[in-house]
């Protein structure tokens, strides 16, 4: 007497197709703009007609671009070194001590994340303006202090997150033995604990620097006169759109891409 | 002689809870200690305190007369062998265990050979590059060993340190970690819930529960002359009938039990009409034959349960009269048929009358 | 280099729990309290004051809320908000669950390369993703261009670009990784021993799917799309790019004009604080009914939901 046999497995192909569908939907709309990127025309309409580096060379040449470029990077930087010195002892504080408040703090620093980025942007805007901080002051050269206070406000909750993830997972009594050592916290921090640290920080730095760059909701209420890359490329939007606003996209995600991937290999390095 | 680490009232409270309740002991330079007890009993806080992880709540910790409570961790004198080793991962071997030197500023030349001499005692020598990641757990317990004897401490340590490796193994350990403590004369503080490691390796034993002394004493000692039901029941194996006290005097109690009186050491002052405990180990108990129990000897009458062979032994289960349970290791050639109608008897000083 | 013998007054300090917790938290409270508590804190307090002839006016009135919840507008955009938000999230769960089952159980090969192929866009320039809509769906975008090239339509459609479906559209199209990285976390973490044991005890696929599986993601299905709601919600970039000026305003919008052109930062921030307590609130929810759901995470050891929608943004 021959096995029956197994019913035909209908379940997985459909699922394999709805799976690919919908990451040719994820990918779909950015595939479109980087092609129209290269497109041969200055009306972005089908029929598409590839092959020129025109849109590129015309960004290169675009000085509000690159100015724009320049002041996202200068902004970036600024708000990476400042969420890293403020979101690392953060992270520690959650991990490792208790007091009271902690549960308000810990859900006060989630909120930038989860909240509209809009209503920490106006917030800070009432802060500033009520203390009369005005929006261009600080050093020459350098945003102003309002935008790089609030890049920093609105991303240390990344670092914390991240950070303190990673330090849930540490073994503590690797620490305890550093001190049994005769390191103290200052040397068991540098030579036991921030190894194994290292990778979320850099992680989380990189996470900061690409979504600073992108920030729009925050940094349009707090710049002063100096437009950052996605405030330029906003302001081109909303005159129409130009195919160099392509060219820009697609560099911008081609330098997404390359970032992320550097994260994703740095925290997969802890595993 | 004065201790080389004196714990004066040492108390640790959480919240309510005291861990650890006015321990007061006095370790000997030299001297294998070993604090054994069940889980909670606060043998390992009390490590831990030592140690500077912990910071008491109360009483000292006296070190060269000097009370080192306050000091953190990384000015005492003293090192750690962790329960679950705690190497750093990122550093091979030879750099975990040259970690205490580099703190301490050891010049270089100084530090590879003392870390070659470590390795060499632990018998890890060859090994000194490799990542902890690719040493067994056996091999993972040596470094850390010798990452902490390396400082020559004068107090070393233990947590436990044998609990994740495999019985034969374990063992093989024991044997290995009382021969270097002998030859090296350091101070070694064990911590352990394993009964049997503890009689195995120490010079003397702090059996703990809730906090305080159970009794303190040499492995003989608290393996002959349990001073309570609770330490009696927690080293070896034993048998224990509770019963009334009739009648203490001097030396000798004699408990009723059920029906029978029965007679032993006092261990501990207790007054006729005291519930009580009569201890007596299964080794010294006979299956006596037709001519009856000793002079000298208690007797009771049971039927043999249960004869389990254990390769060395008969452990023979006897039930009294009254449904209580009493073993005897008997030699294994021994014939106790189940249902068999036995006397059991053992001279009276091995038998002991405690509280609990 | 000797040992010390005796503690010194560094030591003692040390010692104490309070001052390390003091030290410890001195710099992240000190700048939470003065970057985040104090703007939010005051932005509620703006929302009691006045704004009389173009100058904000420290004087208390609740003539602000009266405005909000009076005026139509108001409450029909964060509703109309809340509409918008509920839909996203629903096609962005029926989108990414899939996927999400996709990657964690029938993918063998390469499936962190994979994994991170679906995530990368997330972190891809916001605006870039929702500018690419634009280009597909105008009048003379490549959706028209594809249709009329084919034949199937004459004339350009006009509704696709500046509506509300563009926005839902576009917002799905950019929160469905995100929705999906929860799913996948808690999907990842099921033991193959659970599905073998359900087999084993004689259930069909589809049941091991319904009655194990299914289940045990709910944590993650309920933190994406959590996330996926709240963030949708208050988004503004995809309503003003893509929503033409009227058919598709949602709440943010209201702030972003409130604070800008329609000056009027009081009530701005009296919208602000609703749409504030509103996502507290859907948070709270959120977390209550996970604790209700709760299987005690160790069987199936879900995640942190936190740890787990790390990796997503907010705008």
């Amino acid at each position: 007497m021959t096995a029956p046999a197994r019913p035909a497995d209908r379940i997985t192909p459909a699922l394999w197709l709805t799976g690919g569908l919908v990451f040719a939907f994820i990918y779909l709309p950015l595939a479109v703009v980087i092609v129209y990127a290269f497109h041969d025309s200055p009306i972005i309409a089908w029929p598409l007609r590839l092959g020129t580096l025109h849109w590129f060379a015309d960004l290169a040449r675009d000085r509000g671009m690159l100015e724009a470029a320049l002041a996202s990077l200068k902004l970036a930087l600024l708000a990476v070194v400042l969420a890293l010195i403020l979101g690392v002892p953060g992270a520690f504080l959650l991990d490792r001590y208790q007091f009271p408040g902690k549960t308000a703090f810990r859900r006060l620093v989630l909120l930038p994340l989860i909240l509209p980025g809009i209503i920490t942007g106006v917030s800070l805007l009432t802060f500033f303006s009520f203390i009369g901080l005005g929006l261009s002051s600080g050093f020459p050269l350098v945003p102003g202090w309002p935008v790089v206070l609030g890049h920093a406000a609105a991303l240390t909750s990344v670092v914390i997150t991240q950070v303190f993830a990673r330090l849930q997972r540490l073994d503590r009594a690797q620490e305890e033995a550093s001190q049994d050592l005769y390191a103290n916290e200052w040397q068991t921090f540098r030579y036991i604990t921030f190894p194994s640290i290292r990778t979320a920080v850099l992680g989380a730095g990189l996470l900061v620097f690409t979504l600073s760059l992108d920030e729009i909701a925050v940094t349009f209420f707090l710049i002063g006169r100096q437009n950052t890359l996605p405030l330029q490329i906003w302001g081109l939007l909303r005159r129409g759109i130009t195919p160099e606003v392509n060219a820009a996209a697609t560099v911008i995600f081609a330098l997404s891409v390359a970032v992320i991937v550097v994260w994703a290999r740095l925290v997969r390095d802890e595993r | 002689m004065t201790p080389i680490l004196d714990l004066r009232d040492l108390t640790k409270r959480f919240g309510d809870f005291a861990a650890v309740d006015h321990l007061s002991l006095g370790v000997a330079a030299g001297e294998f200690l070993t604090l054994l007890g069940a889980s909670g009993s606060g043998k390992t806080t009390t490590l831990r305190m030592v140690a500077g992880f912990e910071p008491p709540t109360a009483g000292q910790i006296l070190m060269g007369g000097v009370d080192i409570a306050a000091l953190p961790p990384f000015k005492r004198d003293i090192n750690t062998v962790f329960q679950h080793y705690a190497l750093f991962p990122h550093m091979s071997v030879r750099d975990n265990v040259a970690y205490g030197l580099r703190m301490r500023r050891v010049p270089a030349a100084e530090r590879e050979e003392r870390v070659g001499r470590a390795l060499t005692m632990v018998k890890l020598d060859g090994l000194a590059g490799r990542s902890p990641r690719q040493l067994s757990g056996g091999q993972q317990q040596r470094v850390a060993l010798a990452r902490a004897l390396v400082n020559r401490p004068r107090v070393l340590l233990l947590d436990e340190p044998l609990g994740a490796l495999d019985l034969k193994l374990r063992k093989a350990m024991q044997l290995e970690l009382k021969q270097l403590q002998a030859e090296l004369g350091i101070t070694f503080v064990y911590v352990t819930h394993d009964q049997e490691e503890a009689l195995t390796m120490s010079d003397r034993i702090v059996l703990m529960r809730a906090g305080r002394i159970a009794q303190m004493g040499t492995p003989r000692e608290l393996y002959d002359r349990p001073a309570s039901r609770y330490v009696a029941d927690f080293i070896g194996d034993t048998n224990l009938l509770a019963g009334t006290v009739v009648e203490q005097s001097g030396e000798a109690a004699a408990l009723r039990v059920g029906d029978a009186v029965l007679r032993g050491a006092a261990g501990g002052s207790l007054a006729p009409g005291d519930q009580a405990w009569l201890t007596v180990r299964p080794e010294a108990i006979r299956l006596a034959d037709s001519a009856g129990p000793h002079p000298g000897e208690n007797a009771l009458a049971g039927t043999v349960a249960d004869a389990v062979y254990a390769g060395a032994a008969l452990r023979v289960h006897v039930a009294l009269a009254d449904g209580r349970r009493v073993v005897a290791n008997v030699p294994s050639g021994t014939t106790a048929a189940n249902g068999r109608a036995v006397t059991l008897a053992w001279p009276v000083e091995l038998g002991r009358v405690v509280g609990e | 280099m000797s040992l010390p013998a005796a503690p010194t007054l560094l030591d003692r300090i040390r010692a104490r729990p309070r001052i390390r917790t003091a030290v410890a938290a001195a710099l992240p409270v000190g700048f939470v309290t003065a970057l985040l508590f104090v703007p939010y804190v005051l932005l509620l307090v703006h929302s009691f004051w006045r704004l009389r002839g173009g100058v904000i006016t420290h004087e208390w009135t609740l003539d602000n809320y009266r405005r909000l919840f009076g005026t139509s507008l108001y409450p029909d955009t964060i509703l109309f908000s809340a509409g918008v938000a509920l839909r996203v999230t629903l096609c962005s769960l029926l989108l990414a669950y899939p996927l999400a089952y996709l990657l964690a159980f029938k993918v063998r090969r390469h499936k962190q390369l994979m994994y991170m192929a679906v995530i990368i866009p997330l972190w891809v320039s916001y605006l870039v993703r929702a500018y690419a809509w634009k280009i597909i769906l105008g009048q003379s975008g490549i959706l028209n261009g594809l249709l009329q090239s084919a034949g199937l339509v004459d004339q350009p459609l006009t509704f696709l670009l500046y509506s509300r479906w563009a926005v839902i559209l576009a917002l799905t199209h950019i929160y469905t990784p995100f929705t999906l990285m929860p799913i996948y976390a808690v999907l990842e973490a099921i033991p193959p021993a659970l599905k073998e044991a359900s087999a084993d005890l004689y259930a069909s696929r589809w049941q091991t799917f319904r009655r194990i599986v299914l289940p045990l993601s709910i944590p993650g299905v309920l933190a994406g799309c959590t996330f996926a709601f709240v963030l949708s919600m208050g988004d503004f970039l995809a309503p003003q790019l893509l929503g033409g000026n009227d058919s598709a305003l949602m709440v943010s919008n209201l702030v972003w004009s409130l604070f800008g052109v329609a000056y009027n930062w009081p009530l701005g921030a009296a919208v602000s604080v609703v749409v504030l307590l509103l996502t507290v609130f859907l948070l709270w929810l959120a977390n209550r009914v996970e604790t209700a759901m709760n299987y005690g995470g160790e069987v199936a050891g879900a995640p942190d939901r936190r740890a787990v929608s790390v990796g997503g943004r907010g705008v």
